[in-house]
């Protein structure tokens, strides 16, 4: 190692440092500070901003810290009077354009401009000339601009090539004339765009729902953690006076890096939705008023003593604190009540007994970008989880070869090795026929899997080429990962899915992993929310009934929690009906919405994650405990102690929990050694030849902005172009029939029907209508998969 | 190529054509490269370059917009916005200025009736703001019009040159 360091001094101090690295990480390293516009770690060196400059003794200007190599011997000096009098140089050309707009701006007090013309700018400026004027464009609901304060340092533009992939910022003109914008009316769409208010060392580029809620130094910074997806980005929430105003990273470089997806940054936005639930409400002769916690818990226990357990149903959103589902299951357990479920997305439980322990991704976060290659079945990570969609792209510009099968092509902001799509049937086809490849190649398929391969001859040339590319792919790399996404897990053909994928796993030495919706999926598994499993994934002692039999068999009691019934169930008509025909419901809810308020008896308002302590286990088996970031407003209270309280009020022993630390403690002392394996057993499994569909199928997939009641209420990202996707069907070209882009249109399925933006997209398939999961639109439709008809509307 | 096709932005088979011969000559990789070929192909048959026209480049380069928008705004020889056809540019650098250039830009202003950075109402001609040098000091002052350099210039030169291009 130690012909590969090099001994160099910065200001006097002797410092060790790699050969090649640049001469700022070594002086950040060692604490120097150096000041620096343009220059982020995370960036590629871009030396433009000219603010990093040092002295090195026997060169002969002074030169650029972010992009000079250290070297043996090198003599640096960071605050020699050559080196101030560049950095002060450097300043004033800085601010000679920079408007003197500090009061007003909201990067005000945080500003690096400003720190740094404190601590290396001169106290007067000379310039008298006039001011450059920028004029702004909209570039969408959640960045505001104001360009006139740009310094050009093209931060934002490297990261929209380098880390989004997608270039929606540039630099057009010249000299003088340089702009950094969209050049056109353009709306930053990137899962990812929020970063660049971070990344923005001034205030052009700030963030446009906060803007002017309140000062920097006004903020109260309490760290937590997202409650979005399975990444569990790690954040710093700011609020004043106890109202979240902002969402910020907080670096981890094993979860999130420095960054966080658009939705975990904007959710917050829907802690003040005009639905939020503030007081307990009970009804009462069919009329809602507010009640106290007294009397809607006492209403809950009367409600679960007087039921017979078994016809009691609890459906648990997949995004609720570790604590929150332990205590439900507890209780619920306790009282002898089995049917207990969090999968709300999923239908197909043919393979139930198959299933690991917890499912999870297979490796961990950091592991997916070394990745040789993937195939990603049923999912959309773009969509589902926009981290990891960063990780895998990273894995794919260090080459690795990403395909996917889904129920269209996907954008994935690189190229795809292959990619291959149809509805449901054709899915499981296609992955049979990747398993097919590789029986032809000499493994031996199981008996189970025969048939499934047998249906998947084609004779479609393109097809077979992609099954091949994607076999070879996953049987060669060293490192292969085969992920099951949040689409493959509610697919109505999943059992078949996950037996083809365990196989193709097995077989090439792929590592198999999921990537359920939600936060806590992994933590619901380990906290035994699911009917035939309990705490830490041991085998209920009696077996309860899953969301959907729970739902179709129809239950006396429900208890809900986290959840919006029409929109997170994976079949509204089949859910409403089941709700409504109840003798009694209650939910634990921070919202209500207008089928909770037809359905419930009792809402019971509790915290978002923002407003409670708990831990999430995302889906690397990480768990991330965090204290309530900001107070719930009027009598809404943590779901933990609801939970605990009716726990005790129904007489549950060793339920005196004063914490929720104490709670996430005993969980654990309780779970066994975990397996974190995902192998499939597949004497357990299930396989079946789907049915073929005659017509137009309406394929659902996950939407970036449907995923959770909170999400859903956040205006500004219902605003985005992704939020206002929720409200079309996309068709192929060649199934417009007569009917236009652009245009409204009623989309008929089994008698129901709802109106919808027509998109026609070629990268949806022939014979494949999509829509989005969780879509309001939706929430008058039965199950997707179903045959459809579209109409002009 | 029709005013419809320019709306559209869809480059002609010439144009693409032209383009092809550039990307031939890079790596496949590299398309990028060829953006500044393609953009000069593409304003010569259009006579500027419109937004419909960048992005047509860019999809047929299948490169983002984004990296057509900056190449095309950094040169000052891409015109974004409509402009006359013959496009007139008078060197003033120090050269040109010492031996007249300003004479020679008041006698074109007054001339056509437009200031420098404008066109003529009919469209004819373009008075650009050069960006300079043009590298003829040895005849100058000179003017470029249309490609072509024109040195040792007086008004009546001039004159005699506008008179000489055709609509």
């Amino acid at each position: 190692m130690s012909q590969d360091l090099v001994t160099l001094e910065i200001d006097g101090r002797t410092l060790q440092a790699p050969k090649g690295a640049m001469l700022i990480d070594v002086a950040d390293e060692a604490d120097i500070r150096i000041p620096r516009f343009c220059y982020h770690k995370k960036l590629s060196v871009a030396a433009n901003c000219r603010m990093c400059l040092v002295e090195v003794e026997k060169a002969p200007k002074p030169l650029p810290a972010c992009a000079t190599p250290v070297m043996e011997g090198m003599k640096v000096h960071t605050r020699s009077p050559l080196a101030l009098a560049a950095q002060q140089g450097t300043m004033e050309f800085l601010l000679i354009n920079h408007p003197l707009d500090c009061p007003i701006c909201d990067q005000g007090g945080e500003c690096e401009l400003q720190d740094v013309a404190m601590g290396y700018g001169q106290s007067v400026s000379r310039y008298t000339e006039a001011k450059r004027v920028v004029p702004d464009k909209d570039i969408g609901p959640l960045i505001a601009t104001e360009m006139t304060r740009c310094i050009h340092c093209t931060r934002c533009v490297r990261f929209g090539e380098e880390i989004a992939g997608v270039r929606e910022l540039g630099g057009t003109g010249r000299g003088e004339h340089l702009r950094i914008g969209t050049y056109v009316e353009h709306t930053m769409s990137h899962e990812l765009s929020g970063n660049v208010i971070d990344l923005c060392p001034v205030g052009a580029l700030t963030a446009k729902p906060s803007r002017y809620q309140a000062r920097a130094w006004e903020y109260r910074q309490s760290p937590t953690v997202a409650a979005h997806d399975g990444v569990g980005s790690n954040l710093f929430v700011h609020t004043h006076n106890g109202r979240v105003i902002r969402v910020v990273p907080r670096e981890n470089e094993s979860v999130n890096e420095t960054w966080i997806s658009d939705r975990d940054r904007f959710s917050y936005a829907g802690l003040d939705a005009d639905d939020r639930l503030r007081q307990p409400r009970i009804k009462v002769d069919g009329v809602w008023r507010d009640a106290t916690w007294e009397e809607v818990l006492e209403r809950c226990a009367d409600a679960l003593r007087s039921a017979a357990p078994e016809r009691v149903g609890a459906l648990l959103s997949p995004s609720l604190t570790l604590e929150e589902l332990y205590l439900a299951q507890k209780t619920l357990r306790s009282l002898g009540v089995a049917d207990i479920d969090h999968r709300l997305e999923q239908v197909d439980f043919r393979d139930d007994a198959a299933a690991p322990l917890f499912p999870w991704l297979g490796s961990t976060i950091e592991e997916l970008e070394r990745a040789d290659a993937v195939l990603l079945v049923g999912c959309d990570p773009r969509r589902e989880q926009p981290m990891l969609a960063h990780r895998l792209r990273k894995a794919a510009l260090k080459g690795a070869r990403v395909s996917t099968i889904h129920a269209h092509d996907l954008d994935l902001s690189y190229p795809a090795d292959a990619q291959l799509s149809g509805n449901t049937r054709t899915q499981v086809l296609h992955l049979a026929g990747v398993a097919g490849v590789l029986a032809e190649s000499g493994k031996k398929l199981p008996r189970l899997l025969a048939d499934l391969v047998a249906a998947s001859t084609t004779e479609d040339a393109a097809a077979i080429d992609a099954r091949s590319r994607m076999a070879a792919a996953l049987a060669e790399s060293p490192q292969a990962h085969l992920l099951l996404g949040g689409d493959a897990i509610a697919s109505s053909e999943f059992s078949a899915l996950r037996a083809l994928a365990g196989w193709i796993a097995r077989t090439t030495g792929a590592r198999l992993g999921y990537l359920a919706s939600g936060a806590n999926a992994t933590g619901a598994w380990l906290a035994g929310c699911v009917p035939h499993r309990g705490v830490g994934g041991h085998s209920a002692e009696s077996a309860g009934a899953h969301v959907r039999a729970q739902l179709e068999q129809g239950r006396d009691v429900f208890l809900l929690a986290g959840l919006d019934p029409e929109r997170d169930l994976a079949d509204p008509i089949l859910a409403r009906k089941a709700l409504t025909d109840a003798g009694f419901v209650a939910a634990l809810t921070a919202f209500s919405s207008p089928v909770l308020d037809a359905v419930a008896d009792v809402l019971l308002p509790v915290s978002t994650a923002f407003e409670t302590s708990g831990t999430l286990v995302n889906a690397e088996g990480r768990w991330q405990s965090f204290n309530a970031a900001a107070s719930a407003p009027g009598e809404v209270r943590p779901g933990w102690k609801v939970w605990r309280v009716l726990g005790n009020l129904l007489g549950v022993r060793e339920m005196d929990y004063l914490d929720s630390r104490t709670v996430r403690d005993e969980l654990r002392a309780v779970l066994p050694e975990v397996d974190f394996g995902n192998d499939i057993d597949l004497r357990l499994a299930h396989a079946e030849v789907p049915p073929a569909h005659e017509g137009l199928v309406r394929m659902q997939v996950r939407g970036l902005y449907a995923t959770d009641p909170l999400v859903r209420r956040a205006g500004p990202l219902q605003a985005s172009p992704e939020g206002r996707r929720q409200d079309t069907v996309r068709l192929n070209p060649q199934d417009a029939d007569g009917l236009a882009d652009g245009q409204r249109v009623r989309l008929r399925q089994d008698g129901c029907e709802t109106e919808l933006t027509l998109v026609l997209d070629a990268s949806v398939p022939p014979g494949v209508a999509l829509t989005v999961a969780g879509s309001a639109a939706l929430a008058e439709l039965g199950p997707g998969g179903g045959i459809v008809t579209l109409a002009a509307a | 190529m029709s005013a419809q096709e320019q709306a559209r932005g869809e480059l002609s088979a010439h144009v693409r054509e032209e383009i092809d011969d550039w990307l031939a000559r890079y790596p496949e990789d590299q398309r990028r490269s060829a953006v500044l070929g393609a953009l000069r192909a593409a304003q010569h048959e259009h006579g500027y370059l419109s937004t419909e026209i960048m992005d047509a480049v860019a999809e047929y380069l299948r490169i983002p917009a984004m990296d057509v928008y900056e190449a095309a705004s950094f040169y000052s020889m891409f015109e974004l916005r409509p402009v006359g056809r013959h496009t007139i540019a008078v060197c003033s650098n120090i050269s040109c200025m010492l031996r007249g250039a300003d004479d020679l830009i008041e006698h074109l202003e007054k001339r056509l009736g437009v200031r420098l950075g404008e066109s003529t109402p009919d469209g004819k001609f373009y008075l650009k703001r050069e960006e300079e040098c043009l590298a003829a000091c040895c005849g100058a002052p000179m003017m470029q019009v249309d490609h072509v350099y024109y040195e040792n210039l007086t008004p009546q030169r001039v004159d005699e040159i506008l008179d000489s291009l055709e609509s």
